[in-house]
């Protein structure tokens, strides 16, 4: 297993090369620069003298050649450069936000998977009754709204509930706080991002578990564990449900992911200072040292994960095993 | 509830406010926290002299002094200045060139050291004459300055090159933040990342992109002031965002501006919670054709462009639905040295009559040889209020005959083509911040004189009209040298098409007291006058 492990993370490096040429030649497709988009913010005046030196103290006036070979030894030495809108360095800029994305990530997995594996449970087990009837539509709707406009809903909803019942309109607050500093109030301004985060997460979820428990349901042991009179709990339990989650597995992994640098537009609306929207920002500003670094990121954590689900496959299914 | 500021009365030095509870009927209470959003993401640093984005503006302003300033308690003149640092606005000497200006004694900076004209005079300094290495950002605002220096530790004189009457709305400028000689000369680019001033709020702290906190300065000069305890800014770049949160008293108040249609529902929605003030804008939307590329050379065609739009009309509509409502000419309307609405209907585009100026458009068309023109007007990727104003453009000129394509693009590139002259028209924009008419025009000059001009073109005119307008003191005088200017640059050669004034609209909880509106977002913003009544 461990050589398995050594060879995967190996085979990361050329993945990570490939994506690192990528995303530089991406940015610098992008017609303008950030020191013009930085001197021009007000819309007209932009001093061609500052520019100039901005260009100068970035770098910026170096040929595309040494300015790559820059960024490859940036990620050699571990020293990632600063960020060429703030001059902050990079790793803080995103250890400062990391937090946030990650929050929201988990939570809305933990709300995904509390949702979807027992709902597609029982969806599965009460095939083509109204309950999976209406499992079903609610797994469809949870695909097929858009996160942003539920996350937009959910807040105008809250609002007028509550506007209603006290007369007062209520908003969770709109500056972070973290977990540790106030639980309360960092509960109450990640769980509504979470929750329409997580609905549409578990409705893919939820569907893959129905389909998946269904397969296995109908295999051979479950229909011998059924002759031998178990009970259809220790069935579902011990021997269905673990088999199905196979490929469940794999889904929850990838979207994990996914959530990580892909919570913009719920960002946005909620107005979190997570890693999705420092991505927008750092493409909006072409500020090309953060936003290489920001894809890089989401390129390590989906290998990262991807290989955890493997190795999780092993302790899910024992007969898997790495040559 | 509404409170407008009617800039043709404040150019008489009132203020008309039309609102229960104006800050001059009531006491101002101590106590209390503002919270305020910020329409912007994280400022690319704190340094005012560096930076021209709002953001950093509405983040540090209230943390630092400037030498002098609109009136806070009516920043929507446009002629009258007053002293932060210094003591009394100075009467100029030497036949206008030499300004002296006394300096408060007993002010500190949030450090505890005291603030002297060195530090006045060094940072003014750093603003001119930046040194190798520094960035300053407007530069070209004080090329008639010739020398700044500080004599004693309360005098700061400035020595011109010329006499002007653009100086003083100048050293007014809202980014001409007083900091500390000491550290400036050690390190001056300490002030991108650090805040240390002597403004009315001490800093407290900064979390990047999410919020900017600060409290009361006890040492604040301006006794009695500030008002509040602490103030909180957040970071929301989001409308929706922003909008709920002034809803839910989430946030108090915000400084920029929001639109018609976020006014609309915020009043429908809070009532008599929230109260809006508007005003003219000194930001405006222009039409640049390319000179370079035909058939813009053509001054018919340019003419064509600008007498097919109907102002008069035009305007009131968009104003329903986008932040602009003021026609005016190349001078901020309302100012002294503003066109009347008659001076404005003798030039291009401005005519009363819509359709004798269509047929006359149409006209010059067929006498170029290009009826039916087909071209790409480039646009920035902003909804408000680029996109609603190129569009409306589109269609005027549609009314001629004219087949005209929409490119938006984002700020970066919209640049970028703007520099290399890869357009046929485009829109722009042009923001300034204090009144400051004989500067701001300059965006109009000829690119070798204001290389952010975008038009391509060379006028040797132009350039000696305007200088003309530079030197001259006397107020008629000038005004009639500025209708000149105005006249070659809108009429004669229309080197570029002023669309309808943009319009602020700013929305603020009804406990805000004593913060009055005025023609730009950079300005007013130390927050000092503000008082919670609740």
């Amino acid at each position: 297993m461990y050589r398995y492990i050594v060879k995967r993370l190996l085979l990361a490096v050329p993945t990570l090369v490939g994506a690192a040429a990528l995303v530089f030649i991406l940015m610098r497709l992008i017609p303008g620069d950030v020191c013009v988009i930085r001197m021009g913010a007000g819309g007209s005046h932009v001093d061609a003298a500052a520019v100039a030196l901005c260009h100068q103290q970035l770098g910026l006036d170096n040929s595309l050649f040494v300015q790559f070979l820059d960024f490859l030894w940036s990620y050699v030495t571990f020293d990632f450069g600063n960020s060429m809108w703030s001059g902050n360095p990079v790793a803080q800029e995103i250890a400062l936000r990391l937090p946030v994305s990650l929050e929201v990530a988990v939570l809305a997995t933990v709300i995904a998977i509390l949702i979807a594996i027992p709902l597609g449970t029982i969806s599965a087990l009460k095939e083509n009754t109204w309950l999976d009837h209406v499992v079903r539509v609610a797994a469809i709707a949870g695909i097929a709204t858009p996160s942003f406009w539920l996350g937009i809903m959910s807040l105008i909803l809250v609002m007028n509930i509550t506007a209603m019942a006290s007369g007062k309109p209520w908003l969770p607050p709109i500056d972070f706080v973290p977990l540790w500093q106030d639980p309360i109030r960092n509960l109450s301004i990640v769980l509504l991002p979470a929750i329409t985060v997580g609905y549409r997460y578990s409705a893919v979820t939820m569907r893959l578990t129905r389909s998946a428990m269904l397969e296995v349901l109908r295999e051979d042991y479950i229909r011998t564990a059924r002759a031998k009179g178990l009970l259809e709990q220790i069935i579902v339990n011990r021997h269905a449900l673990k088999n199905a989650l196979l490929p469940v597995v794999t889904l929850i992994g990838i979207e994990f992911a996914f959530l990580i640098g892909g919570l913009v537009i719920t960002e946005q609306v909620f107005n979190l200072n997570g890693i999705g929207r420092l991505l927008v920002q750092a493409v909006q500003n072409q500020d090309n040292v953060l936003a290489q670094a920001l894809v890089m990121l989401v390129v390590i954590i989906f290998v990262v994960t991807n290989l955890v689900i493997d190795v999780l496959y092993a302790w899910l299914d024992p007969r898997i095993r790495f040559s | 509830m509404y409170v407008r500021t009617g800039l043709w009365a404040a150019g008489l030095g009132l203020a008309v406010a039309i609102a229960a509870g104006s800050a001059g009927a009531q006491t101002p209470k101590r106590g209390g926290t503002l919270t305020y959003v910020i329409p912007a993401d994280a400022p690319p640093s704190f340094d005012g002299h560096r930076e021209t984005t709002y953001a950093t503006v509405h983040a540090a302003a209230p943390y630092y002094s400037v030498l002098i300033r609109v009136p806070p308690d009516n920043p929507a003149s446009t002629t009258e200045f007053v002293c932060d640092l210094c003591t009394e606005m100075p009467t100029p000497t030497d036949g206008g060139k030499t300004y002296t200006f006394k300096i408060r004694e007993g002010v500190k900076f949030h450090d505890g050291s005291k603030l002297t004209a060195q530090d006045v005079a060094t940072s003014w300094n750093y603003i001119v004459f930046p040194p190798k290495g520094v960035s300053s950002a407007r530069v070209s605002y004080y090329e008639m300055v010739d020398k700044v220096e500080a004599p004693d530790d309360t005098t700061v004189v400035f020595h011109l090159k010329r006499a002007t009457n653009a100086f003083l709305p100048a050293l007014a400028d809202p980014y001409t933040w007083i900091y500390k000689k000491e550290i400036l000369e050690k390190d001056p680019h300490w002030f991108e990342k650090n805040i240390m001033g002597s403004g009315p709020f001490k800093f407290v702290s900064y979390e990047v992109g999410q919020s900017i906190k600060g409290v009361r300065n006890p040492d604040y000069y301006h006794k009695g002031q500030p008002y509040l305890d602490a103030i909180v800014g957040i970071f929301a770049d989001k409308q929706s965002v922003r909008v709920d949160a002034l809803r839910a008293d989430r946030a108090a108040i915000e400084f920029r501006g929001l639109p018609p249609s976020a006014r609309d529902q915020l009043v429908k929605e809070a009532g008599a919670d929230i109260v809006v003030q508007d005003s003219d804008w000194n930001c405006g939307n222009i039409l640049t054709p390319n000179h370079k590329k035909k058939p813009f050379d053509d001054v018919r065609v340019r003419r064509a462009l600008a007498l097919a739009i109907d102002q008069w009309k035009g305007a009131p509509a968009l104003a329903k639905i986008a932040n602009v409502r003021t026609v005016g000419g190349i001078v901020f309307p309302g100012s002294p040295l503003a066109a009347t609405k008659e001076e404005l209907q003798q030039m291009a585009g401005y005519w009363p009559d819509i359709e004798k100026s269509r047929a006359e458009a149409r006209r010059l068309l067929k006498e170029a040889g290009v009826e039916g023109l087909k071209f790409e007007l480039l646009n920035r990727n902003v909804d408000q209020p680029y996109k609603f104003v190129g569009t409306w453009a589109i269609g005027e000129w549609k009314k001629i005959g004219l087949n005209v394509e929409q490119k938006v693009v984002p700020t970066g590139p919209w640049f970028s083509n703007m520099r290399a002259g890869t357009f046929d028209v485009v829109l722009e924009a042009n923001c300034a911040s204090v009144v400051n008419p004989l500067l701001d025009t300059g965006k109009y000059l000829p690119a070798k004189v204001y290389p952010e001009n975008y038009g391509q073109f060379d006028d040797d005119k132009s350039v000696e009209l305007y200088e003309k307008m530079q030197t001259e003191i006397d107020p008629k005088k000038q005004r009639d040298d500025m209708r000149a200017f105005e006249k070659h640059t809108l009429d004669t050669m229309v080197h570029e098409i002023v669309l309808p004034y943009w319009y602020r609209i700013i929305l603020e909880r009804s406990y805000v007291k004593g913060w009055k509106i005025s023609p730009s977002h950079y300005l007013n913003q130390d927050l000092a006058n503000i008082w919670l009544d609740k």
